[in-house]
């Protein structure tokens, strides 16, 4: 063959190039036609379907933003409300030298490093036409500064936009909790087309629980604009419907007296109405300002928060799992009549009790004992020996079913989230919780309403409301009514049926004489009282006492004192206040818990003409 | 091929100075500045008509010109000297570059201090130049030992440059290096063998891929099943040259481009801009102008003298035209988004730069011919 030879044949392979060079001008040709025929496609026979595409890409709708609900408490007073907030705003691309601005804005307003920092992040998130603020919540003062000063700064600017604001800050957090920026879990679980021009959703309380009915529907504008969002004609628009405003059952002036009344106490105080589960007044103390966390709290401000020891973020009234001490024993007085006892029979006080077979001295809190005691003696002056005898011999079981129709150890179902359940004991929790055989010695103590037994002060206050009402159980309840709804009913519970409806008189007598007995052991209640008072004092040990010890308030830690219990309800004879009052750590439950609440009954009772 | 001119013609003298004396082949000339002057019409319209833009890219347009004719003077025999020293510092770069190279998500740009470049540049012009040179002194059809070689040429860079990654001028400079063997006449059986292979490799490459090049597939394949993500470009940029119809909305009116819907629209999307204001009409101008600066390229490379000249100049002018099909199939949704710039209108400088060096090797293989032939 010719190309055997090693001789470069150039006439040859300029041929053989020139007829490579023919095929691939061929190929070339050919997918230049189909491009051709690509755009002949697209420009000619599709070209109707792209213009309808095109111009509809010019019309955006853009979401506005349905102002958010008001909460008021029963006498029409504000909560929660929305006021303009001023905060000063940067659109970049107006502005030639962000640098000298923030510097010459610096001058005339105070600008925190922290407020830069947050400014230059959105700075680089944001578009150049969007307004990215720098301060939020200017005071008065600034504003005016910064409206003698406008005409220097181009491209700054003050806006008016409504903010949650909470009237009475402390005092309601932990019942109407906060509002805050919206996250992207919570993005998640919303209508994220409802929510897409809200900035802030109800993180907390009644704000979070009502979050749907505060909020409204979003609105929206139909606008010509780019594909970046920058608006450039409104077409039409469909307004926002705004959230449903609120009317709580809370009186803030109950509030008010209960916050005062508690003073720099730990503590938390529950009134409710016995006839429908209204929640009057529900104070957890010590509170925070739930204003700060509106725009975002600062995270010293948090930290500080968080830290404290008093424990502030901490809602006591629904979370707070306390051992009820003594106010359980008209429960567990009605629980030993419910099943056959007598309330004449007696039991003898020595000042302590023991099991058979043990030598394990339970004490009573009066050494000296109170002699022969019946169970109205035992409610009346708060004989524990009577109830250690009594819980003994009716058992864990018996006891545990009888306080759960009650709603011990249950969520008593308040129409706000993070309540917690406290806990009664059992035979079957121990063994399924602990994996051990219950003691007899658990029992007796479970009769005083220690041991295992906690319970959250909204617990007490239901359940001694259910007392009040001869076992009609209502849902506690924080809102009353939803505006423009019909959503004013209240939500019954299972009532508690005596065997013998007699029993409930029998248990609200020892109570009354709790207060208007002689020897009762919050007798001092009952001066110049108008009305009809029912309650039990408790005092719950916080602090485990050695056997051979004695408890000296004076020398235990203040952390380690007793809690400070009582349980009431007034007029006795028709129930129209049931409160329960926690103390932490101060003392004894008549010396403290039970003038407190005195002061939040005479304030409904008396003060309130309704 | 009738462009090769009557040697007594008027024009023929004329450009013939041109040729013989600054080495300039007068028709590419023409076709390439009126691209450009194309080019910067659209981009005033595409860059929301910033002037700034338009000075900084007609700036590169001139260090490119002045660049092309400098190239211009050099002798193809000087340039395929030079051939295999350009090659091996070129790869060495490459190498540079994975390991110290920066550049956002992907790793191109090489900083010497003084100046930052992208050494896959230098490799679009190096690897089919030493293509061709390996073939320039053997015998073609060449045999298969030397095809071998050939091709550990061609995939070496292109392999370093995917894994910047950069695909598209990866694609560039292996189409670049696999177009000189089909010019050097390798056997059909063998393309088409390969043709095969590569069909029966897709699947191997679908495993190589990172999870955004398979994302780009995937949404090619179906653009509307994500037309807020992925697939917005194509989506938007099929809007824009579909609305544009015969006669386009006109100049400057693009509603798609000036309303900001179309992404990119100053680089890989300019063509949509184009599209949309011009029509098909002005898209048909656009498209005869490359293809007589292809034509042109081609009659070129069928004049070059040695093998080292007309494989190159072959070389050089059909990945011009890959560039072209690849860039406008993309953006009209025929292909998949490869990131490749319309050469000689989009936005940018590189590859600009890159692109007129071409041209003067072109013209230099025209140019220094020591006798013309017929």
């Amino acid at each position: 063959m010719a190309h055997s030879l090693t001789i470069k044949d150039n006439y040859r392979e300029s041929q053989l190039f020139n007829r490579r060079a023919l095929a691939t001008a061929f190929v070339i040709l050919l997918l230049v036609i189909i491009l051709v025929a690509r755009l002949v496609h697209l420009q000619i026979l599709s070209h109707e379907h792209y213009t309808t595409l095109s111009h509809n890409n010019r019309v955006k709708i853009t979401p506005m933003p349905p102002r958010r609900g008001l909460i008021y408490d029963r006498n029409g007073l504000l909560l929660a409300e929305n006021i303009p907030s001023f905060s000063l705003e940067l659109i970049p691309e107006q502005i030639s030298d962000m640098d000298a601005t923030l510097d010459a804005l610096q001058e005339i307003i105070t600008i925190s490093e922290r407020d830069l920092s947050s400014f230059r992040k959105l700075l680089k998130q944001k578009r150049r036409f969007e307004n990215i603020p720098l301060r939020f919540r200017l005071n008065e003062e600034e504003v005016a500064r910064f409206a003698v000063n406008q005409h220097l700064f181009d491209g700054v600017e003050v806006q008016a936009r409504p903010i949650r604001h909470y009237p009475f800050d402390e005092l309601t957090a932990h019942v109407i909790g906060y509002v805050g920026r919206l996250d992207v879990n919570e993005l998640n679980r919303v209508d994220s087309a409802n929510y897409s021009a809200t900035s802030h959703i109800g993180k907390l309380g009644v704000e979070k629980a009502y979050e749907d009915t505060l909020h409204g529907t979003v609105g929206y504008n139909h606008v010509e604009a780019n594909a970046q969002g920058r608006t450039l004609r409104i077409l039409a628009r469909t307004p926002p419907q705004p959230g449903h405003d609120l009317k709580l059952n809370l009186d803030i002036r109950l509030q008010q007296m209960a916050n005062e009344a508690l003073g720099d106490r730990k503590g938390s105080i529950v009134a409710i109405d016995p006839n429908s589960g209204a929640i009057l007044a529900m104070v957890s103390k010590p509170s925070y300002d739930p204003n700060l966390f509106v725009n975002g709290i600062d995270p010293k401000a948090y930290g500080s928060l968080r830290d404290s020891k008093a424990k502030p973020l901490f809602n006591r009234a629904l979370r707070g799992q306390y051992p009820p001490g003594s106010t359980v024993k008209p429960f567990i007085g009605l629980a030993g009549l419910e099943h056959g006892y007598n309330h004449r029979h007696s039991v003898f006080c020595p000042g302590w009790f023991s099991l058979q077979g043990d030598d394990h001295r339970y004490r009573d809190w009066k050494k000296t004992g109170h002699g022969t005691t019946n169970l109205d003696k035992a409610i009346t002056e708060s004989c524990d020996v009577y109830f250690y005898q009594l819980a003994t011999e009716l058992r864990i079981d018996k006891i545990h079913n009888f306080m759960k129709r009650f709603g011990f150890g249950d969520k008593t179902g308040i129409d706000i989230q993070g309540e917690l359940s406290g806990l009664f004991p059992s035979r079957e929790w121990k063994r399924r919780m602990r994996n051990q055989p219950w003691y007899p010695g658990e029992t007796v103590i479970t009769g005083i309403g220690q041991g295992f037994t906690l319970t959250t002060p909204l617990q007490l206050a239901s359940a001694t409301a259910t007392l009040a009402m001869h076992g009609l159980r209502y849902q506690p309840r924080l809102i009353d009514t939803i505006k423009d709804v019909s959503d004013d009913e209240t939500i019954r519970l299972k009532s508690v049926v005596l065997s013998n409806p007699q029993n409930w008189d029998t248990v609200i007598e020892s109570m009354i004489n709790v207060v208007h007995g002689e020897r009762g052991t919050a007798r001092k209640l009952a001066v110049k009282s108008k009305y009809v008072i029912a309650g039990k004092t408790g005092t719950a040990q916080v602090f485990g006492i050695a056997q051979d010890e004695e408890y000296d308030e004076e020398n235990i830690a203040k952390k380690l004192r007793d809690h400070s219990l009582f349980v009431s309800f007034a007029p006795a004879e028709n129930p129209r206040i049931a409160v329960a009052v926690v103390a932490e750590n101060s003392g004894s439950g008549s010396a403290v818990a039970a003038p407190i609440a005195r002061k939040i009954m005479d304030g409904y009772l008396l003060e309130n003409k309704q | 091929m009738n462009w090769v001119a009557d040697d007594f013609s008027p024009q023929r003298r004329r450009q013939g100075t041109m040729s013989s004396v600054f080495h300039i082949d007068l028709p590419l000339l023409i076709g390439l500045l009126l691209l450009s002057i194309l080019g910067l019409v659209i981009l005033y319209s595409a860059g929301n008509q910033n002037i700034d833009l338009i000075y900084r890219q007609a700036t590169r347009l001139g260090i490119g010109f002045g660049l092309l004719v400098v190239i211009a003077q050099i002798s193809p025999r000087q340039l395929k000297d030079w051939t295999p020293w350009l090659f091996t510092l070129g790869t060495l770069l490459l190498i540079a570059v994975l390991v110290f190279g920066e550049g956002k998500g992907a790793q191109r740009w090489l900083d010497l201090g003084f100046v930052r470049f992208q050494p896959s540049e230098i490799m679009k012009l190096a690897v089919p130049m030493m293509i061709a040179w390996i073939f320039a002194e053997s015998v073609l059809p060449p045999k298969l030992s030397r095809i071998m070689v050939a091709l550990a040429c061609i995939a070496v860079p292109a392999l370093l440059v995917a894994r910047q990654p950069d695909l598209g001028t990866a694609l560039l400079i292996g189409f670049g290096g696999l177009v000189v063997l089909l010019f050097a006449g390798i056997r059909w059986r063998y393309i088409f063998g390969a043709g095969f292979l590569m069909i029966a490799a897709l699947p191997l490459l679908w495993f190589g891929m990172h999870d955004y090049q398979r994302q780009r597939v995937l949404t090619f394949l179906n653009p509307e099943a994500d037309p807020l993500g992925a697939g917005w470009h194509i989506v938007q940029s099929k809007i824009a040259i579909g609305s544009g119809g015969i006669y386009g909305k006109g100049w400057l009116n693009g509603s798609q481009s000036h309303l900001e819907f179309l992404p990119e629209r100053s680089t890989d999307f300019i063509f949509a801009v184009f599209s949309e204001e011009f029509g098909l009409i002005g898209v048909l101008i656009m498209l005869a102008l490359y293809l007589f600066i292809i034509i042109r390229g081609l009659i070129i490379a069928s004049q070059g003298q040695d093998t080292f000249g007309r494989l190159l100049a072959g070389s050089l002018t059909v990945t011009f035209f890959f560039n072209i099909i690849v860039n406008i199939g993309m953006v009209t949704g025929l292909l998949p988004i490869v990131g490749l710039p319309l050469p000689l209108i989009s936005y940018g400088g590189t590859s600009l730069v890159t692109l007129m060096a071409v041209f003067g090797m072109l013209m230099s293989v025209q140019t220094h011919r020591k006798f013309m032939t017929t």
